[in-house]
């Protein structure tokens, strides 16, 4: 029924807008299937939970399995020992006490803003110069990897971070004003001793949830056809795989998620989100993460070895795989429909590529086979030094960032109450992030800047219905 | 010839349409009316939670003054008898209500696992928690404040805090049946069998006001001219009823069959309970089940036993889909009896019990969960939408 009524008033838009679109349709193929962003992963809800609905098609036991991964995504961990004995075991050093914490809804985590006490969905990664054994970042001796502004009682947290903004002022060829924040961010009561001298930072914040099995599922060979390390097309754009260590089948593997393609499974990802922003072991990392000078972290009780069982850490995973994404909005506005053609022309989609077929999902059937449309390439690209954190991450130098994916980006302020982007969360609105676009984006950039006003908002006005 | 036809063929679609407008107001009647029963089973639920939340806060100040085994034994049974009453309200929330809104009080009532060496001593710590920090000054205010450190819940307080702090952990084997084992003695001031006694006292104090504080806010959302109920019982029929819908589908197959049930069942540890400390579990559960049923079938009997009922979702759904509507009584009924049937103690069953089996709680999830899918096809039958997962 639903699809009847679409494909109805597709035609009609299709045939009264004729006129405008014509000479521009080949630039997008089959133009309004890309409603159902995640495939049969679609969903139409589009109230505060709408990054929260699993799979449709997950039913029985499959089902009650999401609601155990959900349990342990959503509740509290709490500190050892305790009568819950599958949830105790919270740092001793965190930066959350869930996952919800930082993907709150299962949306975007909330940037730190000036005078805010504490984080919320925001951290810090920390490392010195060189790489640790399989080549990834090397932790600060004192630190880690990462910075915990919370503890357990009894314990002491790392430290405070805070921000202040420099604000940059710019204008567009046609004379209209922009204006971005620069975050400045100071790390005060170090309760461990000095940084490192050399120490380097990498602000991020959680990242939406949903799609995140159907990325996943995009066979390694599609991924690399995107790349072009070397610009050999001439394009300006390189599109560079990140290599990272694979802690279960102990090899190096192309990496896919987080905001530097670091992680190249979901489990993976998943164990690492619990071990260094929660302070939960898994058997991937067994180890908690406290330092030598840390000795009450050190001598705090543990909730188990590990912590979080296999059984259950699978189930968060099923759960991390099958969150749906939900569909397209208002994709018969005639705005959004020159939205999305300048989208096209401008070049947005040489990295923020519109659509793949997933491939064979090796756990989980219902990942496979979907024409999505996840507006990312999965690879690293220069942004340029307005974007770096000066961190190297693997392949990735400060400059490089993967091409985060689109969809749900329509749907923050929706679901998280805010529309801060960007991996830090520095840009308050859409705008704000294609402004910081730089590195081998600046001719797009540039295209998107010399646009009329009104076209620049037909765009914007795309973006919103991902 | 022709124009009598004509004209008797436009008089009988009059008449039709007539009817069917007489139908559609009644059906609008009675949707107007389901609101005003779900409004007045909503206030009179929280009213009897807040009545049996004062009786245990007057309970418990009478124990901290005289610490006695009879007085303890006062309190427990208290903390029982309150939850009869709050577990039944439990289907309104996951529906925008005041009761887990952005500004709800959910996590300072009910909140769950409670971080217990946040609060007192536990085995393994037997210096830990709030009370055995001095530092710390036992306050509502401040435990109001730690209860949200950092911007997330860390819960300190509630039915649960109070509930350890009574109880104690449950540190028995399952086949013990035994609750936790708390002595009374904890907060006897002269002979305490732990420290700070005063300070424990003090705590439990403060958590009884804080429940009875923020039951109070709900019952007053909920009371004739309350600001809840006002704006409620104006919202579109429609909207109202996918609130209502709402709460009970995603209580019965998502919170209920599967963060509470399913998740105790397939984690298989002793304490992954919500009453773990009183090993009330099994009260929870029925209690949950009850609350939908109300919804469904527009009736509420308080604790002093008046009946409070009026137009129902049922009813409705006579009118709309009789098959459907006898369906989903007999589901509700059913998964009435299948928790019911759980043995208790919960801790114990789960033990016993295999996942994915025809054991008495996963007989209970499933029929839960079906009554999840089938309360999305009543919404459905009456034209509305409903999501039946939890709210992340």
């Amino acid at each position: 029924m639903k699809k009847t009524v679409l494909f109805l008033t597709t035609g009609i838009i299709l045939f009264s807008g004729s006129g405008l679109n014509s000479c521009k349709k080949d630039s997008i193929s089959e133009p309004q299937e890309d409603e159902r962003l995640g495939g049969d992963l679609t969903v139409y809800d589009f109230s505060t939970n709408a990054f929260s609905l699993p799979a449709p098609a997950l039913g029985g036991l499959d089902e009650l399995h999401f609601f155990v991964g959900n349990s342990f995504f959503n509740q509290n961990w709490v500190t050892a020992p305790s009568s819950t004995t599958a949830r105790d075991g919270l740092g001793p050093l965190f930066n959350a006490r869930n996952c919800s914490g930082c993907h709150f809804k299962d949306g975007r985590g909330t940037p730190i803003l000036p005078g805010m006490s504490g984080t919320e969905g925001f951290l810090m990664r920390l490392s010195i110069g060189g790489t640790d054994v399989h080549g990834g970042p090397n932790p600060d001796p004192n630190y880690g990897g990462q910075l915990n502004d919370k503890s357990i009682q009894g314990v002491l947290p790392e430290a405070e971070i805070n921000v202040s903004f420099n604000l940059i002022s710019g204008n567009y060829p046609d004379g209209s004003a922009y204006e971005l924040r620069e975050p400045i961010y100071t790390i005060s009561n170090l309760n461990y001793g000095s940084l490192d001298p050399g120490i380097l930072f990498s602000p991020r914040v959680g990242n939406q949830m949903i799609g995140l099995g159907l990325l996943e599922a995009i066979s390694e060979a599609d991924i690399i056809a995107h790349a072009d390390e070397w610009d050999l097309n001439g394009d300006e754009i390189s599109g560079k795989p990140n290599y990272v260590w694979d802690y279960i089948e102990n090899n190096q593997k192309i990496g896919r998620f987080g905001w530097k393609a670091n992680q190249p499974s979901l489990k993976q990802q998943v164990a690492g989100a619990f071990l260094g922003d929660i302070g939960i072991t898994t058997s991937l990392f067994s180890t908690e993460n406290c330092t030598s000078p840390q000795q009450d972290c050190l001598n705090a009780a543990n909730g188990g070895t590990p912590e979080l069982e296999d059984e259950d850490l699978d189930k968060v995973v099923l759960y991390a795989s099958s969150l749906a994404v939900p569909a397209r909005r208002n994709i018969d506005n005639p705005n959004v429909i020159r939205g999305k053609e300048l989208f096209f022309k401008v070049g947005c989609q040489s990295c923020h590529t519109y659509t793949f077929t997933t491939g064979i999902h090796p756990n989980f059937s219902h990942l496979s086979n979907q024409k999505i449309f996840p507006f990312t390439d999965l690879l690293l690209h220069d942004m340029g030094s307005g974007l770096t954190d000066h961190r190297p991450d693997y392949l990735a130098n400060g400059n490089e960032w993967r091409t985060p994916p689109l969809w749900g980006i329509g749907l923050f302020e929706t679901v998280n109450g805010h529309t801060y982007y960007l991996h830090d969360g520095r840009a308050r609105n859409l705008e704000e992030a294609i402004l910081w676009h730089g590195g081998e984006s600046i001719t797009v950039i540039d295209r998107f800047k010399n646009l009329p006003k009104s076209d620049r908002s037909s765009l914007i006005e795309f973006l919103k219905t991902l | 010839m022709n124009k009598i036809i004509l004209l008797a063929i436009g008089s009988l679609l009059f008449l039709g349409s007539c009817k069917k407008k007489k139908e559609e107001e009644e059906i609008e009647a009675m949707k107007t009316a389901c609101k005003t029963t779900y409004a007045d089973i909503a206030y009179n639920a929280y009213k009897d939670s807040y009545d049996k939340a004062v009786e245990m806060q007057t309970a418990i100040y009478a124990f901290v003054a005289t610490p006695t085994q009879a007085n303890f034994d006062i309190c427990k049974q208290a903390w029982l008898d309150a939850r009869e009453p709050y577990g039944q309200t439990e289907v309104f929330r996951f529906s925008d209500g005041p009761i887990d809104d952005a500004n709800g009080p959910e996590g300072m009532i009910n909140a769950w696992p409670l971080d217990e060496s946040y609060v007192d001593y536990v085995q393994g710590a037997s210096n830990s928690g709030i009370i055995n920090n001095t530092s710390i000054t036992i306050d509502a205010t401040t435990l109001e404040s730690l209860n949200e450190v950092g911007g997330e819940e860390n819960i300190s307080v509630g039915y649960h805090a109070i509930e350890f702090l009574l109880w104690g952990q449950d540190n028995s084997a399952p086949s013990a049946e035994l609750p936790g084992q708390r002595s009374y003695l904890d907060y006897d001031l002269s002979t305490p069998s732990n420290p700070n006694p005063d300070r424990r006292g003090q705590y439990l104090k403060v958590c009884a006001d804080l429940l009875v504080q923020h039951l109070a806010e709900l019952k007053d959302e909920w009371a004739t001219n309350g600001s809840y109920r006002s704006y409620f019982i104006n919202l579109d029929n429609d909207l109202a009823l996918q609130k209502m819908l709402s709460g009970m589908g995603i209580l019965s197959k998502a919170e209920l069959a599967g963060e509470r049930m399913f998740v105790a069942l397939d984690n298989s540890d002793q304490e992954d309970e919500h009453s773990c400390f009183s090993d009330n579990t099994h009260r929870d559960i029925i209690l949950n089940a009850k609350g939908i049923q109300n919804v469904y079938l527009g009736s509420y009997t308080t604790v002093s036993g008046t009946v409070i009922s009026g137009t129902s979702i049922s009813d409705l759904m006579e009118k709309l889909d009789s098959d459907l509507n006898n369906t989903m009584i007999s589901y509700l009924s059913n998964a009435q009896s299948y928790c019911e049937a759980i043995p208790s103690p919960f801790d114990l069953a789960i033990m016993n019990e295999s996942v994915g089996g025809n054991g008495p709680i996963m007989t209970a999830i499933l029929q839960l969960q079906n009554n999840g899918n089938k309360i999305a096809e009543v919404a459905h039958a009456i034209g509305i939408t409903i999501s039946t997962d939890l709210p992340g």
